[in-house]
């Protein structure tokens, strides 16, 4: 844990230099032009917070309608278009943004020792785009006409004929749009983490979380084209009367399966390999030791994205392909569990072998490694062909991913909102109040889950409005409806400890629990240019380098790799992160958010089927464009 | 900071100590709970395939309650031991650490994995697999949005929703759909197929003693999804043989005036345009069959049972039953409605 002593006069003077170049104004141009990657996690947190809340209420109505047999709370319809919003929210709008829009973007620039993405106004896009996005699908709701097929959304379902109105225009553009933000945002972070480390921070010296941004971003550059093909494919049939999915012109349903699972599956460990990242951050900080295997976790996390686009069609073995496809499939389904497998022992031994405080940020991490277990375990179960073909499409199904992208994803961004809380704040939590909300949203969420893999094995499908009285399945509908309301619980209290803490918790310094990467070397919140001297990086575990912080310290006395000339940060080359070259970044900037906004009216045309002012917005994207890329990057 | 302070010789903790007596007291439940619950449980399998897949899932839960167990002792251990470092009795040893890693992480899921992959994908899935082509006595069983067409190919006979089979009797289902994706269920005698438009998957059903064995939709398709039931009656082989004979047969003739009058109704008022009734010049496709709609035991897909209140119900207003169905309701004055119902009770 670093004191802060007063910095000498020329010191102080460099950091006021910094301070003035970095700066952006505050109101509300500021934070509309901002391209600073704090603000901008920041944009995405209370964003895809708001989403998760949405996502949150729609999953309160599907629960309190299945609360008893054949409940009336909501229609059919209603229900339908719940169930497909929960989905879409969660997954695109809340649990993704939020790992790679908010913790991914706050966090790596600080952790590899740079001072911003490497394309801080795309960075901006990401988020604007994301925004615009995400208020385009929930316009949707706002006209009552949500799409209701399912995330999924499986044709011919999903085609004009069966779905007439424009839910599912709004689901498939939205989409569409949805994924420009998250590819530009998997760029950025590759391109940062290849050449934006702190030189000196060779690829074997990066901590565990980048390593997790980097094969996620790999993971989604790869899989997102599959979902916009198959997206574009069924905007073609609805919209200009194409038949690639119509069995009756030659076309095949099926495809859409293979396209969209192609994504499907690698998007699942996509939401859980940040998840991942922020465990293996926090671990080593409350065990008091570095991580057990290293490099075989990192290279964990790279397979498990890498093995995870071998398998999409363990979702589809009822569909009826040829056996020797299903054996395939099961079988590289049953390898993926070897990384997971891998991290899960060394997260497991690391904590076991050090001196683990329990405290709020540990506990979250230990609880998702219990549900990660649970979740992981029923999904080797599914591996089991014959068993996935009776347990497919019944509650066991959403048992598993629930545990897995609740327990495996949200806990450990719960976690994490609660380590890096004093960071982004400058306040400490109350750590009471934050065991108290651990233990009650822990309670909160196997009450709901855990009985769903009883009423499954029982019989019950998925995304049904209601069930039958006489068959077993209501008392366990009523335990996990009442754990939904005690796991909302949970989770508010989360947020009450937060909001009053934000106001009146104790003044946290820059390390308050011993991290060790380099986020905790400055202050809490981070000046506006992350690091007053590029930092000395020796090992993954920056921060517990005691003699290369010090040495950092003499450095900005002496005026060494300050780089203060304008908004400069170093590039490195790739495996070694030797010095490349300064780098000039550019400053605030209208264009990320005026040509998101441009975007969104060409796609709100589309949906409208107005396709020639679509082509008139396009053009205007065109200019809005041009003027982004028309100078360099501006010195300060 | 930590909760509870450990006292020499005592787990700082009790409530973890308390969890874990209770686990397996809670799993007893879950086992008692589980056992032979339910009509739709393919853990009551009624049927060779539904037991091997059963038996395959209790050995798959006590694997994974042990690797689960140990991963919590661990946890356990770590909260024990938390002033110390490294491993009890031995201390610090990374390499010993690394070496464990790769023993727990990728050798014993290996051996595991390769086991339940040879088990239950290389030997249960002849089980379960789709039976070929030609084998034995085929039923077409055809999904529409919100219903299931049963024919019985070699026969005229057509039904809905409720098949019959010969017990003790191989029956390969041959199914496809008519509009979106289904999916065909019956859990207790095995596993599911999909019904595919333009594409037809089979599944294998033998049912070991006479019964009723319910199913369901098992893939959302559209609204009323949660309302597409299906059911297998197996029946001693002589009582399947009379039953098909009756179901080949047409109507039986209306009886008595009111009967009479009951059928002019049904066929002035829109139901021929959407339903077959053997033996009139009814010959919709769009709905059900509805030759011997009283041998039924339910209407809608096993939504409401096939009772005379339910019936008129259904047929005055289908909306209020079963919103999104297909079927208008029917601008029926009383008299007619009487006689309507008259008419279709003795379908039989």
């Amino acid at each position: 844990m670093t004191t802060t002593t007063a910095p000498p006069r020329a010191a102080q003077r460099r950091l006021d230099r910094l301070e003035r170049i970095w700066e952006e104004p505050s109101g509300l141009v500021g934070w509309l032009t901002t391209v600073d990657h704090k603000r901008i996690g920041i944009l995405y947190f209370f964003t895809s917070l708001a989403f998760f809340v949405a996502g949150g209420i729609e999953a309160l109505l599907i629960r309190t309608q299945l609360l008893g047999p054949n409940g009336t709370v909501v229609s059919p319809e209603l229900y339908n278009q719940l169930m497909t919003m929960h989905g879409v929210t969660m997954i695109f709008l809340a649990v993704i943004p939020m790992q790679i829009g908010a913790f991914g973007n706050y966090l790596l620039p600080l952790m590899i020792g740079a001072r911003d993405m490497a394309f801080p106004r795309l960075n901006a896009f990401s988020y604007w785009v994301f925004l615009v996005s995400g208020i385009f699908i929930y316009t949707s709701m706002a006209v009552g006409a949500a799409p209701n097929a399912g995330w999924f959304d499986y044709v011919p379902l999903g085609s004009r004929q069966f779905s007439p109105g424009p839910g599912i225009d709004f689901y498939t553009l939205g989409l569409i749009f949805t994924g420009i933000s998250t590819t530009a945002s998997a760029i950025n972070f590759i391109v940062t983490i290849f050449k934006l480390r702190a030189p000196g921070m060779s690829l074997n010296r990066m901590p565990l979380f980048c390593y997790a941004i980097l094969a996620v971003s790999f993971a989604l550059v790869f899989a997102l084209p599959s979902l916009s093909t198959a997206l574009i494919f069924l905007e073609l049939d609805r919209a200009l009367g194409m038949h690639f999915f119509d069995v009756g012109f030659g076309g095949d349903p099926v495809m859409w399966q293979h396209l969209f699972w192609f994504f499907g599956h690698p998007e699942v460990y996509i939401i859980i390999l940040p998840a991942f990242g922020i465990a293996t951050a926090i671990i080593p900080t409350f065990a008091e030791r570095k991580m057990v295997a290293f490099a075989l976790v990192a290279l964990a996390e790279i397979l498990v994205a890498f093995i995870g686009f071998g398998v999409w069609a363990h979702h589809m073995f009822t569909v009826g392909l040829p056996t020797v496809s299903q054996t395939y499939f099961a079988a590289a389904s049953m390898m993926v569990v070897i990384p997971s497998a891998i991290q899960l022992f060394a997260w497991i031994t690391t904590i076991a072998t050090g001196k683990p405080r329990f405290e709020t940020p540990l506990l979250f991490i230990i609880g998702f490694i219990v549900l990660f277990m649970i979740g992981g375990l029923t999904g080797v179960m599914t591996a089991a062909i014959p068993f996935d073909q009776q347990a497919h499409d019944t509650y066991f199904i959403v048992a598993h991913f629930h545990y897995v992208i609740f327990g495996a994803a949200v806990f450990p961004v719960l976690g994490g909102i609660y380590y890096w809380f004093p960071k982004v704040t400058g306040r400490m939590y109350n750590e009471r109040v934050g065991k108290v909300s651990f233990w009650v949203t822990f309670a909160g969420m196997n009450l709901t889950f855990f009985p769903m893999h009883i009423v499954g094995l029982l019989g019950m499908p998925r995304r049904v409005y209601s069930y039958p009285g006489d068959v077993g399945w209501s008392t366990l509908n009523l335990i996990e409806t009442l754990g939904a309301y005690l796991l909302a619980a949970g989770l508010l209290t989360i947020v009450a400890n937060l909001l009053v803490s934000y106001r009146r918790g104790a003044r946290a310094g820059n390390d308050p629990f011993g991290g060790d990467t380099l986020e905790w070397s400055v202050s809490s919140p981070p000046p506006s240019y992350n690091f007053p001297v590029i930092p000395k990086v020796s090992s993954p575990y920056a921060m517990w380098d005691r003699k290369d912080r010090e040495d950092d310290e003499q450095r900005l006395a002496e005026g060494e790799l300050v780089l203060e000339e304008g908004h400069e940060t170093p590039s490195s080359t790739v495996l070694d992160a030797d010095w490349d070259e300064i780098l000039d970044m550019p400053s605030k900037s209208w264009a990320p958010v005026v040509l998101a906004v441009v975007l969104g009216l060409v796609f709100a045309m589309m949906l409208l089927q107005h396709y020639v002012t679509a082509l008139g917005f396009a053009a205007l994207a065109g200019l809005v464009l041009a003027a982004w890329n028309w100078k360099e990057p501006q010195v300060a | 900071m930590s909760v509870g302070r450990a006292v020499a010789g005592r787990p700082a903790d009790p409530r973890r100590g308390r969890w874990r007596r209770v686990a397996p007291l809670a799993s007893a439940v879950l086992v008692a709970l589980l056992a032979g619950c339910g009509p739709l449980s393919p853990l009551d399998p009624q049927s060779e395939p539904a037991r091997r897949i059963s038996v395959l899932w209790w050995v798959m839960l006590a694997v994974a309650g042990v690797v689960f167990a140990g991963a919590c002792v661990m946890l356990v251990a770590g909260w024990i031991r938390r002033r110390e470092w490294g491993l009890p009795v031995l201390g610090e040893r990374p390499r010993l650490l690394d070496g464990s890693v790769v023993a727990f992480g990728i050798v014993i899921p290996v051996i595991t994995l390769v086991a339940l992959f040879a088990w239950a994908n290389v030997g249960i899935v002849q089980e379960t697999d789709s039976p070929p082509p030609d084998a034995g006595m085929k039923i077409e069983v055809t999904g529409s949005q919100w219903w299931w067409q049963v024919r019985y190919p070699g026969t005229p006979a057509v039904t809905a929703n409720e098949i019959h089979i010969p017990a003790r009797t191989p029956v390969t289902i041959v199914t496809e759909a008519e509009d979106v994706i289904h999916s065909f269920w019956i859990p207790r005698l095995n596993r599911k197929v999909d019904s595919l438009p333009g594409h037809a998957n089979r599944v294998e059903l033998f049912a070991e003693r006479p019964g009723v064995y319910r199913g369901s939709c098992a893939e959302f398709c559209g609204q009323q999804h949660a309302r597409m039931g299906v059911s297998v009656r197996a029946d001693p082989p002589e009582r399947f043989r009379a039953w098909l004979a009756s179901m080949s047969a047409p109507r039986p003739a209306p009886a008595t005036p009111l009967a009479r009058r009951g059928e002019q109704v049904f066929m002035s008022k829109q139901c021929a345009s959407c339903h077959t009734i053997r033996g009139t010049p009814a010959r919709g496709e769009v709905g059900p069959d509805l030759t011997h709609l009283k041998t039924r035991a339910t209407l809608a897909a096993l939504t409401i049972p096939n009772r005379r209140g339910y019936l008129a119900g259904w047929v005055v207003d289908p909306q209020a039953v079963k919103e999104g169905a297909k079927m208008p309701a029917l601008d029926l004055t009383g008299p007619e409605l009487q006689a309507l119902l008259e008419y279709l009770e003795s379908l039989r």
